[in-house]
């Protein structure tokens, strides 16, 4: 019976000490996290204005705002969007509805984007300067960075897409068989309204993913900070801002500060909401 | 039907585009570095005297040295960090709290690299300096690092505990097995397939992860002799480089740069046949 | 010897050296129950159960779905404190001690009172693992005892000779009636001395359901066992004791309780009557 006892106390001991553990490391980890968003705040709070928003950088990068940054990140993102989604969507159609799981072509679809979701992006950047700038003739432009980042969005839009048509329930499929419409009309009425709220969360998290895009896009949408004239001009993303003002511009800290309050703010909206329409599906795949 | 038949087509033409990108990537790739792959040794990666493309020396081992180094500096942290924290969500919070950390992971996974690394400059790198100059390390890349690939290994950990089935925690708990008795017994084991298969995603991402190592590691082309020296990564020395590099230095870099892509090919190669195991 | 009546062929399944325990004469409660009562956030799933678990015998929990017998039994481990938002009012004494009691050490409980479920639940470990964590967990981590107490399980449930070549291989390689004759060995393993069941035999085909029951009919007297089953011939065949339960009011409860033979044959509630008859549930 004593013995019982001491193995008993030993036992106590060891779940007192495990969760002793696991507490001090998630408090670590929130600790960190909040220091980061703290510090980021402190510095940028101070520097952001309407001003900043609606005004070119000048002097560098020290003076002014990221007007023009602004409009060239949403070019890039536009021709990233425009050319991935299709795209993205349509093979997610094709695999979920049309194309048995087990067909060469369904397989080396899924192949492909399987490792494209795995390419570092930095290997996207020197691909999109070798294709886009230099064989298409496009150079450094917003045109090329644009589709270099629609090449990196291809894997997180297809496979979004494709949980939220699996999610819609086969019974919706069968339905509209039973009443004579085509594969078409069953597509566009019932299907993929019903999955749209999963795809509008893909659509998000690609968002998310473009606009937190850096090396991919160092040497295919160019450097230079003023508003582009056309998709063939060259111009600077939000994140590659940041990253000229705090390695290249001595005393470029207060508008970096400020630079990335506004990405990282963006970013957050766009994930809680993301979050909220995929709020319903369980998502098996992380892809960050 | 004349629309299904058009349909089809269509998507017939998107899906070929997509399995095309990557025919692409891969034909470009290699043009684009045959020219070093042609005409020098693969041995000259690893003998030449250093990495000084302008005098055609080519020695890639102190830069991949550097990046297997922060990788694996970076999943030492990140991973029983990230396990704690997927136990904790499942296994020890109360609902509430459960949900709110999971939210603040998630949130993280969202913050980009340049951000990191930005933080990293201004805030990781001069408290190292105080410690220990010159506070560019690799040190702030490992820590960096972790912080940028801890929600993933916390995220895929989460989601294999809590696919764990109710029942065998049941009998665990009937069999008089403790909380941590029942999870490193039971839960663990039961979730190996998928915790691991998170564990060897991270580390894809933290083999390719350029932004943020770039800023706070110091740039310095060498082995590292101690936690506090300036480290160089592959996709670091890429993204610094190849704005103005010409001939055999271009093709070069894109030889590390299809290095690194075959390294984090097999990693995901490894981590998707685990996921079919699991699924099987 | 058993054997041939179930499958007529007789090394389809070797049963154990356990011997026919004694008939339990000796009435001696070994859990008390007074007034139970269980709420499912603030609904009543089970109203104010009073009946005692004599040492030795076997119990059985007849009635049909829904009346609360599952939820009883998983008070008597207090399994109920791992559901939330279930409250337990009442007392139970198990070995005279009230397991509600602060001082009271949940694990050590769990020791004492086995519990087995109605579906085979073998842990993704190896078929010696899965026998000796919970070994090892209450402190018994010497090699040759746990390979003793291993041996003696299964030759107990008569799985020795089928499985003691293969120790390592998953348990999960097992069939569903080995499965469920592990999960009872595994909780023999911690010599409990009252082993709660619930519906062990339901989920197994009429094969392995016999197996099993004849495994269960074994333990009499060595343990005492309280099963929960739908099969009134089961119960009829097996138990010294039965107590009925029925639902009234959405509450389940207890209608009557007594000595097998009297319950099936004369008992003193109409609803008894009518549900051994097959009139109701």
């Amino acid at each position: 019976m004593r013995e019982m006892k001491n193995i008993h106390t030993a036992q106590v001991l060891r779940e007192r000490a495990v969760q002793f553990l696991i507490y001090v490391a998630v408090l670590l980890i929130s600790a960190v996290f909040i220091w980061i968003l703290a510090d980021l705040a402190r510095g940028g709070i101070a520097h952001l204005s309407w001003e900043f928003l609606t005004e070119s950088p000048r002097d560098a990068g020290r003076a002014g705002g990221i007007a023009s940054i602004l409009v060239s990140t949403l070019l890039i993102l536009l021709v990233a969007l425009l050319t991935a989604v299709p795209v993205a969507w349509t093979s997610a159609i094709l695999l979920v509805e049309f194309v048995p799981a087990d067909s060469p072509f369904g397989k080396t679809v899924r192949f492909s984007l399987h490792v494209l979701a795995g390419v570092p992006s930095i290997v996207f950047g020197l691909f999109g300067n070798a294709f886009f700038c230099i064989y298409l003739g496009l150079g450094f432009s917003i045109l090329s960075g644009g589709l270099t980042l629609a090449c990196m969005l291809l894997p997180i839009l297809t496979s979004t897409a494709e949980a939220g048509l699996r999610a819609v329930p086969h019974a919706y499929r069968m339905s509209a068989s039973a009443l004579g419409m085509t594969h078409t009309a069953a597509l566009v009425h019932l299907i993929l309204p019903a999955a749209a709220p999963v795809l509008a969360a893909g659509l998000l998290l690609g968002i998310g993913r473009a606009l937190a895009e850096t090396a991919a896009l160092l040497f295919t949408s160019g450097y230079v900070e003023r508003m582009p004239d056309s998709l063939l001009d060259s111009g600077r993303a939000l994140a590659l801002h940041i990253f000229d003002l705090s390695m290249n511009v001595p005393g470029g800290d207060m508008p970096a500060y400020a630079s990335a309050l506004v990405l990282a703010g963006l970013l957050l909206c766009i994930n809680i909401t993301a979050m909220k329409f995929a709020h319903g599906l369980q998502r098996r795949k992380i892809m960050t | 039907m004349l629309t299904d038949k058009l349909l089809m087509g269509i998507l017939r033409a998107g899906a070929l585009m997509a399995a095309l990108v990557m025919l692409l990537i891969l034909i470009f790739l290699i043009h684009e570095s045959w020219p070093a792959l042609s005409t020098l040794s693969i041995g000259r990666f690893m003998t030449d005297a250093s990495w000084h493309p302008l005098e055609g020396a080519y020695n890639l081992m102190p830069m991949l040295s550097g990046t297997l180094l922060a990788s694996a500096g970076a999943l030492l942290l990140a991973v029983p960090l990230g396990l704690a924290s997927a136990i904790f969500i499942v296994f020890y919070a109360p609902l509430h709290p459960a949900a709110i950390y999971k939210r603040l992971i998630e949130l993280l996974s969202g913050i980009p690299s340049v951000v990191f690394g930005f933080w990293g400059l201004t805030t990781l790198v001069p408290l190292i300096n105080q410690w220990h100059p010159p506070g560019a390390s690799l040190l702030a890349g490992i820590g960096v690092l972790a912080l940028m690939i801890l929600p993933t290994v916390t995220l895929t950990a989460y989601t294999a505990l809590a696919a764990v089935p109710d029942e065998l925690l049941r009998n665990a708990a009937a069999l008089g097995l403790s909380r941590w008795g029942m999870i490193k017994g039971v839960a663990l084991p039961a979730a190996k397939t998928g915790i691991a298969a998170g564990i060897i995603l991270a580390a894809a991402r933290a083999l390719g992860e350029t932004m943020a190592v770039l800023m706070v590691a110091g740039n310095v082309v060498q082995y590292p002799e101690t936690l506090f020296d300036p480290v160089r990564t592959l996709a670091a020395n890429i993204a610094l480089e190849t704005a103005y590099a010409m001939g055999d230095h271009r093709a070069v870099l894109f030889v590390s740069g299809l290095l690194l892509m075959l390294l984090v090919m097999a990693l995901s190669g490894v981590a998707g046949l685990l996921e079919k195991r699991r699924h099987a | 010897m058993n054997s041939n009546q179930h499958t007529g062929k007789p090394d389809a399944f070797t049963l154990g050296p356990l011997e026919e325990g004694p008939a339990c004469c000796d009435p001696q409660p070994v859990v008390q129950v007074r007034n139970l009562s269980l709420l499912y956030d603030g609904k009543i799933a089970l109203d104010k159960v009073t009946l005692d678990i004599y040492k030795g015998c076997i119990t059985a929990l007849i009635g049909p779905s829904g009346c609360g017998k599952t939820s009883f039994l998983s008070a008597i481990n207090r399994l109920t404190d791992l559901v939330p938002g279930c409250r337990v009012t009442g007392e139970i004494r198990v070995n005279n001690r009230d397991i509600h009691h602060p001082d009271t050490h949940v694990q050590r409980l769990r020791r004492q009172v086995g519990m087995v479920f109605q579906k085979p639940t073998p842990f993704p470990l190896s078929i010696r693992r899965n026998l000796s964590l919970p070994l090892n967990e209450h402190g018994i981590s010497n090699k040759t005892e746990v390979a003793a107490i291993t041996g003696q399980v299964l030759r107990d449930v008569g799985l020795w000779d089928e499985v003691h070549d293969r120790l390592d291989a998953s348990a999960l390689s097992l069939s569903g009636g080995q499965q469920q004759r592990l999960c009872i060995a595994r909780a023999l393993a911690l010599k409990p001395q009252i082993l709660l069941m619930d519906e062990p035999c339901s989920a197994l085909d009429p094969l392995a359901s016999g197996v099993v029951e004849d495994l269960i009919r074994r333990l009499r007297g060595h343990y005492t066992i309280v099963i929960v089953t739908h099969n009134l011939a089961q119960a009829r065949r097996i138990a010294n004791y039965a107590a009925f339960f029925w639902v009234s009011g959405r509450a389940g409860q207890l209608i009557e309780f007594g000595r097998c033979q009297h319950i099936f044959e004369s008992p003193s509630h109409e609803l008894t009557a009518a549900y051994i008859n097959g009139v109701r549930g």
